[in-house]
């Protein structure tokens, strides 16, 4: 049968099998932002049989993508990212369902959309984006792969929401916004990303299939240039503005500040 | 005395704070880095006042946003 020899190479791994392969074909998984995480992570997934992808994003695809978002194609300039990722993934593996949202991810939004999934990837390009996601799956109860790139430096980890650590309990909430330097500026190195984003489909595999340890309370920061990976342990905060002992984020809404990625002189 | 910065080894003098040690250690904007203090997310209202002792733990964590555009 076609379907066992396209995945036999997984299945053949005990942590997965036929059962694990099921599951798969089962599962439904958000991806927002179909760019440079997005690229290599919704390509893993549709490769391994995730039954459904839904891939949300409001941009089209520009020449200065391509360096990076090899989801994308040069055919593909001018195209919403979703059609052109989609168009991809259906490519890679016809048996997936892929569902489009070409749209960015808002208050009004993202609750209504991220219900229908087992799992989010957060492959987005900016704080706002990145914190609205993390409260959205708090309220939700949705499990989800945080991740962030630039320059040379990647890092992610794992949010199962009221268990492990989130977002929040790291940072609290964005930087300003005119402390901020654009992604146009800082740059990022194409590896990176394929790096991250490929681990982030790596733990949502695990996720579905219920194997491993998950990247929760500990992220893990690759550095390129040296090429080291670290892993920094961490715990829930009781201070935490989302998930802590006296919330002050009771209800989903839009952080203001429209940026792209920061951060300080790399120790 | 010595602590561990990020993994690393570094050498600070006895009784510095969280907010004198990220000047120490040349963090350009650390109003916007998390510090971590063996283990405990730091309040930035207290890195002025928090003493770090020999042997501590400390993690800078950076902001990185990056992934789709």
């Amino acid at each position: 049968m076609e379907e066992i020899e396209r995945y036999s190479r997984q299945i053949i791994l005990k942590e997965v099998g036929g059962k694990g392969q099921e599951k798969l074909l089962a599962s439904r998984v958000l991806i927002v932002g179909a760019g440079g995480l997005g690229s290599p992570a919704s390509m893993y997934l549709a490769a391994a049989g995730v039954g459904t992808i839904g891939l949300i994003d409001g941009d089209i695809v520009d020449l200065t993508n391509l360096q990076r978002q090899i989801v994308h194609s040069t055919a593909d300039i001018g195209t919403p990212k979703v059609q052109s990722a989609a168009e991809k993934l259906r490519a890679i593996n016809p048996a997936v369902q892929v569902h489009t949202y070409e749209e960015r991810v808002t208050a009004g939004n993202i609750l209504d959309i991220i219900k229908d999934y087992d799992f989010v990837i957060d492959g987005t390009d900016n704080f706002p984006a990145k914190f609205l996601i993390n409260d959205a799956c708090y309220f939700a109860g949705k499990p989800f792969s945080h991740a962030g790139i630039l320059r040379f430096d990647g890092q992610l980890f794992t949010v199962l929401p009221g268990r492990t650590a989130c977002y929040r309990c790291l940072f609290g909430g964005p930087p300003p916004a005119n402390a901020v330097p654009s992604c146009a500026q800082a740059g990022v190195l194409g590896g990176v990303a394929g790096v991250i984003g490929s681990l982030q489909a790596t733990e949502t595999l695990k996720y579905l299939l219920g194997v491993g340890e998950l990247l929760t309370d500990r992220m893990l920061v690759f550095d390129a240039l040296g090429m080291h990976f670290r892993e920094v342990g961490f715990r829930r905060n009781r201070r935490c503005p989302l998930c802590g002992e006296k919330p002050t984020i009771t209800e989903l809404r839009d952080e203001e500040q429209p940026v792209c990625d920061w951060r300080g002189t790399q120790v | 005395m010595q602590i561990i910065v990020n993994g690393k080894a570094v050498e600070a003098a006895d009784g510095i704070t969280v907010a004198q040690l990220l000047v120490e250690q040349k963090v350009q904007t650390p109003e916007y880095v998390s510090v971590e203090l063996n283990g405990e997310i730091l309040d930035r209202q207290d890195f002025a006042t928090t003493v770090v002792a020999a042997g501590d733990q400390i993690e800078f964590l950076y902001f990185m946003g990056g992934g789709a555009r």
